[in-house]
């Protein structure tokens, strides 16, 4: 049933009918009022059997979440900007040790200067973790990804990160369908673990691995990541099935059958650039966009498919790794290291600057009109007068 | 819940492992049927204080809980020479995540079993000192604050002694570590309060506090045992000698954690709701001298010229906790002076 509703009230709505048993969380805009909806389902018996834990810190949120995963509890938490680096030693312990931990991420910049806006450098940050991650373009996508999360998680004892843009996504109040529980149910038995901490069976969980294991450790631990590339196509279709939306995948493609230009991006910004690419094909541009919806494990097939004809690629970052390129940017060359076609790295938006239709519309502009060197990192609406006042020499500037 | 037949290491005594006693006051570890929480075959020093601890304290735990036991583990000493790939000396359900969080995972696996309406079985966290007042102290705070029904042990050998001994918030003042050399005018660590874990603890008032050592085993097992009959937040601090760390003499494990309390160094008490209950009297106390002497941590305290001044400062320390714990044996006569 759709619903006037915000994002954020959405996704808490979604997550207790994931009927998860244990929740741990930390405040942190913009991702507080999911865990406070949560905190108000949890405090009324409307989600039960479930225990919230009011933690210390974001270290302690996922670390309870370690805790009652490997108990065998079906376990949540959500976090953005500097309390997923708050996170950052737990993260890899959650994926090295296979516990299917779900955790929504709303996205957010990562200061200094704190910021409080969305960007992806948070999840950006940690995308050597070991985690699945998720991007969604919409509110109803961000919904229906964290029951598939779910369901992946479980069924590849892998834990998955459903990434949300910060305030663009969570604090938009607009239409949305949450599964209803019949459905979630049929789609999300209840949680088998494969390893869990029982008297009765005892076993040892998080020992050491010297040399002689750990690169054979690891090897089967990325094997197992990339099944999800397998298995997320499927998920995708058995929720399209129960509910008939589609939702999640790997990658999403627009307009791209003749495209000989794509725009490759995630999350919410797709809105505008889709915009762009209707316009432009009005006026007769052969233009595209790729979404990625699945970050990690990076779907390089799909990737590579999706852009097999076209004749140059922009990418549009909402983050950037400093001294190098960008995160996105870089992974779409490497698939595209067989192909001529440049890639034109952009940032844009961080720290919650819009990334209007206009200035999309004039980027590629620029681009088509061969003003822009794929060789350079881009970053959109640099405001020269402001960066003019700078008074120390900025590389930036000069190039 | 695995059990193995007790060995009996005092051989050519009747009254072996405490066999004459009634079965009702044997040690848990004189128990023939006794839980073995971790198996020998382990690689802890000869000697070590900790893995005596551990032992004492889980299989107190497990029979306490009627084997219904979950343990999770900071990293540490404990972690590392009780699970080097590929092996694992724990018989018990055991889980290591990170050094800093253990009471937090703790906290998670007690909700978790409280949602999965298995409350009857029970969670221990365990932790070296730094696991536990340093770098730990946020998480281990924060489940005390929730009175999370975790029993927290901390195992105090008063260093980071599988990094190599450095120094921890919980060294002594003086003591040399890799971090506090003897060199300058304040050889070893600084003097200062040290963090003070168990009145840490008490302040949150929680149900049950505790210090015990590996010196008096019985006590130790009796506190675990009254831990285990409470719910919510507990700890129990158990100084633990290290042979390593301290350079002392392997045999002297027991003897120098019973001087730590015999100096009034370590007090041993007992609090709930952070209110102390019991404390156990110095039967005889010594002077911290016959503590420190035994051990090549304080050695740049004492030969010549010494630093009695600084011996005297340590002495003062005793002193101070003999008061405020009350732990004075009556009509005692005190030999140092
Ligand atoms: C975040 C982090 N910092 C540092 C370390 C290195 N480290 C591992 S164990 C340890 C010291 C452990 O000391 P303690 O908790 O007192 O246990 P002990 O080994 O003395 O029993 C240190 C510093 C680590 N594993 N993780
Ligand atoms: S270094 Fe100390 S605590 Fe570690 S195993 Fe050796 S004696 Fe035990
Ligand atoms: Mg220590």
């Amino acid at each position: 049933m759709l619903r006037q509703v915000e994002g954020s009230r959405a996704v808490a709505d979604v997550v207790a009918r994931c009927r998860p048993q244990v929740v741990a969380a930390y405040p942190i805009s913009p991702q507080t009022h999911i865990v406070e909806a949560l905190s108000d389902l949890v405090r009324t018996g409307e989600l039960a059997p479930c225990e919230y834990l009011m933690v210390e810190s974001e270290f302690g949120a996922l670390s309870a979440c370690i805790g009652a995963s490997a108990a065998g509890s079906r376990t949540y938490t959500a976090t953005a900007s500097q309390g997923l680096l708050f996170m950052a030693e737990a993260l890899p312990n959650a994926s090295g040790l296979g516990l299917p931990v779900v955790m929504t991420v709303a996205n957010r910049a990562i200061g200094a200067p704190i910021n409080i806006w969305n960007d992806h450098s948070d999840a950006m940050s940690q995308r050597d973790a070991g985690w699945i991650q998720m991007f969604a373009e919409s509110n109803q996508e961000a919904v229906d990804l964290h029951v598939q999360a779910f369901v992946l998680a479980e069924r590849l004892s892998l834990p998955v990160m459903v990434c949300m843009d910060g305030f663009v996504l969570t604090h938009a109040v607009e239409e949305i369908d949450v599964p209803e529980q019949d459905v979630v149910d049929a789609l999300l038995p209840p949680f088998v673990p494969r390893q869990v901490l029982d008297p009765a069976a005892p076993v040892t969980i998080g020992a050491m691995v010297g040399p002689e294991a750990f690169t054979e450790v690891k090897y089967l631990a990325a094997e197992q990541q990339l099944r999800a590339l397998d298995e997320i196509p499927v998920v995708a279709q058995e929720f399209e099935r129960a509910t008939g939306r589609r939702s999640g995948g790997l990658v999403g493609t627009y307009r791209m059958d003749d495209a000989v230009t794509a725009v490759v991006a995630m999350g919410s910004v797709l809105g505008s650039v889709k915009d762009v690419v209707d316009q432009l094909r009005d006026e007769g541009v052969r233009i595209g966009a790729v979404t990625v919806t699945c970050f990690r494990p990076w779907p390089l097939d799909e990737v590579r498919s999706a852009l097999a004809h076209v004749e140059r690629v922009i990418v549009l970052n909402r983050a950037f790794s400093v001294g190098s390129g960008t995160m996105l940017g870089q992974d779409v060359r490497l698939t595209l290291s067989a192909s001529e076609a440049p890639v034109y790295d952009v940032v844009a938006g961080l720290g919650g600057r819009a990334v209007t239709r206009a200035s999309v519309q004039a980027l590629l502009a620029a681009v088509l009109g061969g003003k822009v060197d794929p060789d350079r990192l881009h970053f959109l609406d640099l405001d020269e007068a402001l960066l003019g006042r700078d008074s120390t020499p900025s590389l930036l500037k000069e190039s | 819940m695995t059990t193995t037949d007790l060995k009996l290491y005092q051989i050519g005594t009747f009254a072996a492992g405490n066999r004459l006693l009634d079965p009702d006051e044997r040690s848990v570890q004189a128990d023939p049927g006794r839980a073995n929480a971790i198996t020998s075959g382990h690689r802890a020093c000869q000697g070590c204080g900790e893995a005596l601890g551990a032992r004492f304290v889980l299989d107190a735990a497990i029979r306490a809980a009627e084997g219904n036991i979950v343990t999770a583990n900071a990293t540490g000493c404990l972690e590392v020479f009780s699970t080097p790939y590929p092996e694992s000396a724990w018989q018990l359900a055991w889980v290591h995540s990170l050094f800093g969080n253990v009471a937090a995972v703790a906290s998670g696996i007690a909700a978790a079993l409280k949602a999965q309406g298995r409350e009857h079985i029970r969670v221990v966290a365990q932790a070296g000192d730094g696991g536990t007042v340093d770098i730990g102290l946020g998480c281990l705070s924060g489940m005390f604050e929730r009175n999370d029904d975790v029993l927290f042990v901390c195992y105090d050998n008063q260093g980071y002694m599988n990094t190599g001994v450095q120094r921890s918030g919980a060294t002594p003042p003086a003591a040399r570590t890799a971090t506090t050399k003897p060199v300058g005018v304040e050889p070893g660590n600084v003097f200062g309060q040290g963090k003070d874990l168990p009145r840490i603890a008490m302040a949150h008032e929680i149900p049950y506090v505790a210090t015990a050592t590996v010196a008096d085993l019985r006590d130790l097992e009796r506190k675990v045992e009254k831990a285990m009959s409470v719910h919510g937040a507990r700890y129990l601090h158990v100084l633990v000698p290290c042979p390593l760390g301290w350079a002392s003499a392997s045999k002297d494990t027991i003897r120098l954690a019973r001087l730590a309390t015999q100096s009034g160094l370590f007090p041993v008490f007992e609090a709930e709701h952070g209110v102390v209950t019991a404390t156990t009297p110095i039967r005889q106390r010594v002077p911290v001298e016959d503590y420190l002497t035994l051990q090549g941590r304080f050695a740049h305290l004492f030969g010549e010229p010494g630093r009695p001044d600084v011996v005297a400062r340590i002495q003062a320390g005793a002193d101070r906790n003999i008061v405020r714990y009350g732990l004075a044996a009556e009509n005692e006569v005190v030999p140092h002076g």
